[in-house]
């Protein structure tokens, strides 16, 4: 066990629903992990796992009016975000905890400068102080951006898509946040400019000791530079393992499923998730384990009741019936 | 962006022309003389014939076509039968007290449907959200006659506060005259305006780049204004440009339940006097104005949203 002081985020059986008019979408459900000071985390799962939410629920902007966290503890440097005032979250988000949403072309404001947006983050934190304009170009310049200066007065659909995703994660670094969420940061990106954004992630982690979550999709990604990797399925996490573990020797029937579906390790592709059959409705989840319609090697058990999590060796868990 | 504006107001001389010229033939098709529509029933073949001269009226239509397009160029479009006047001069004796009654409508609709519609928004489901509902649903759905006679009952002849009808002297009983004829004004576009307002600002809250903002970290107040109102706007300048000329132009039912002197009663006046030289004014009254605002919408289009100028 990690002393506490180490110890940056505790996500605690957290569970965030949204009430719809079809019933309660049990997005995220009963969701536990920890990150500690420097680790950079890999949350992979299949699309509508729920790992977008998990973040959200992080920032407390889980998707209003119908979005909401259930119950849980999200203890953040020893503090509960779930007890924290809205104003006191505020100051803590682009600050402290700073996440780099999914979609880059939609997530810049088409109306404001690029400049203006960036320059948000430090002005609403008191650290606007006299050069603004300057700490702007030099967040564009940090994250590669041709020709700062005259970028800084540009308007997002000025950008090309990789362009808008730059701005962003550079956005989310400005302030050298100790958590930095990143949804899928590379998706949109080249092959030479995912390297130089892994690359500022990377600096950020060994300069500042900050702590990455870092979605994706691509196994090659998690591979260069997470530490642990924590998969998603049907809103829970199925297993935790440090990265090694968790290529050499899955041990969820999921997990498996993902490296398999990996052509060669190490090479990049896009959709990797072949996996038979479909993802769980979260409306209606399976009563027992959430992969168990899929499942090849399924028990009886495990359609009957979910899976408690099994601690097989140190920093690496698993909730299956196979180890139960 | 100045070629666009100037296409723009090409586009503008071109379309007020083209009403022009509809106008000037509409007004002369027809199996009926001119003169005879003109003319009380009881007029002399004689008073016909001074009409017909005087009106240039047995000249070829083409060139009955030139003579009113150069006329219509020096501003004169003929003399209002019921006044003896110039029918221009007639209209604008009038438009004063429509500006005056449309303008401040519009302000107050403005200032209210904003209000409620982006406070509803914000606070979606709170008790101004439930008011601007009700407020939406009376306003779109009660007629103004009925909402105008109702109040003046209540508040001028029961009650005894506000004055019945009229424009007033001046001052503050200008202002007096003004308060039912203005709500009644704005009754409809308040509602809307809310309508609008909140499902605009609503859509534009949901939207990825507002997460991205509260995600830095930005105040709310910030986030409401300068990235969701800022969107929502551009839906608001459709809705609200053509509102607002709308608004100019009067209201026949308004004027005519308070006695305001404004154009809407003059216009169905002068429709079922046949005084068809002032109606002629009025119609390109209208099409100036909607033409202005379409070019007025334009620039407010380009001053919330560079991707136009960009395009
Ligand atoms: N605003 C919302 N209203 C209702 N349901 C939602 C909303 N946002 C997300 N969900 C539901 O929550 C579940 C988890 O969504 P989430 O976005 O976290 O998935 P994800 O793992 O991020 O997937 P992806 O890889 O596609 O981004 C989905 O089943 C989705 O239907
Ligand atoms: S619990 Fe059962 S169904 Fe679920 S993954 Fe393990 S073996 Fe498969
Ligand atoms: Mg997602």
């Amino acid at each position: 066990m990690a002393s506490r002081k180490d110890i940056l985020l505790e996500v605690k059986n957290l569970k965030t629903s949204f009430f719809t008019k079809k019933g309660v979408i049990k997005a995220v459900d009963d969701v536990s992990f920890t990150v500690k000071k420097g680790e950079v985390i890999g949350l992979v799962g299949e699309s509508g796992s729920g790992k977008s939410v998990t973040s959200l629920s992080i920032m407390r902007l889980v998707p209003q009016p119908a979005g909401k966290i259930v119950s849980g503890e999200i203890i953040f440097n020893n503090e509960n975000l779930l007890n924290k005032s809205e104003t006191e979250m505020r100051e803590l988000r682009g600050n402290n905890i700073s996440m780099i949403l999914q979609d880059p072309m939609v997530s810049l404001n088409q109306l404001l400068t690029v400049g203006y947006q960036i320059g948000e983050t430090f002005k609403h934190h008191g650290k606007a102080d006299g050069n603004l304009l300057d700490k702007c170009i030099n967040v564009l310049k940090k994250v590669r951006v041709p020709s700062p200066e005259t970028r800084v007065n540009n308007y997002p659909f000025q950008f090309s898509g990789g362009m808008c995703q730059r701005v962003l994660i550079g956005t989310g670094i400005a302030n050298n946040p100790e958590l930095l969420i990143a949804d899928e940061p590379t998706t949109a990106l080249d092959v030479t400019i995912q390297a130089q954004i892994l690359q500022l992630m990377k600096d950020l982690r060994n300069e500042t000791n900050a702590s990455i979550i870092l979605i994706t999709h691509d196994l090659a990604t998690i591979a260069q530079i997470c530490t642990k990797v924590y998969v998603m399925y049907g809103g829970r996490i199925v297993e935790k393992a440090p990265i090694k573990d968790f290529y050499k020797n899955p041990q969820h029937p999921y997990s498996e499923g993902l490296i398999k579906s990996v052509p060669v390790l190490g090479k990049r592709v896009k959709r990797l998730f072949a996996i038979e059959g479909q993802p769980p409705n979260l409306l209606h989840p399976p009563p027992g384990c959430r992969f168990e319609p899929r499942c090849t090697k399924a028990k009886k058990v495990c359609s009957q009741k979910y899976p408690p999590e099994i601690e097989l060796k140190k920093d690496h868990q698993v909730s299956c019936w196979l180890y139960g | 962006m100045k070629v666009f504006l100037l296409k723009r107001l090409g586009f503008a001389v071109f379309t007020m022309f083209f009403v022009v010229t509809i106008v000037f033939f509409l007004f002369r098709s027809g199996e009926a003389d001119p003169a005879a529509i003109m003319l009380p029933p009881d007029a002399t073949p004689r008073d016909m014939e001074i009409l017909t001269k005087n009106f240039g009226l047995d000249k070829p239509l083409p060139i009955q076509y030139l003579n009113f397009l150069k006329n219509a160029l020096r501003g004169d479009f003929g003399k209002s039968f019921r006044y003896n006047e110039p029918a221009a001069k007639v209209l604008f004796e009038r438009f004063p007290a429509s500006i005056q009654l449309g303008v401040t409508a519009f302000f107050f609709s403005a200032i209210l449907g904003l209000s409620i519609g982006v406070l509803s928004a914000v606070r979606r489901d709170g008790w101004i959200d439930r008011f601007g509902r009700v407020l939406a649903l009376g306003g779109m759905s009660i007629p103004a006659f009925w909402l105008g006679v109702m109040l003046m009952l209540l508040f001028s002849v029961n009650l005894g506060w506000l004055p019945v009808a009229g424009r007033g002297e001046g001052g503050l009983d200008t202002l007096r005259h003004m308060i039912l004829p203005v709500i009644c004004l704005s009754g409809y576009p308040i509602a809307l305006i809310t309508r609008i307002s909140r499902s605009s600002m609503i859509d534009a809250l949901k939207s990825d780049y507002v997460v991205m903002a509260r995600i830095k970290g930005v105040p709310e107040p910030y986030v409401n204004i300068i990235h969701a109102f800022k969107n929502a706007s551009i839906t608001l300048i459709t809705i609200m440009v053509p509102m607002a000329t709308v608004m100019l132009l009067g209201s026949v039912v308004i004027e005519t339940i308070f006695s305001w002197p404004g154009i809407g009663r003059l216009v169905v006046e002068s429709t079922f006097a046949r005084d068809y030289p002032v109606v002629q004014v009025f119609i390109l009254l209208i099409t100036f104005l909607i033409t202005s605002a379409y070019i007025v919408a334009d620039i407010l289009y380009a001053l919330v949203d560079q991707r136009i100028r960009f395009q």
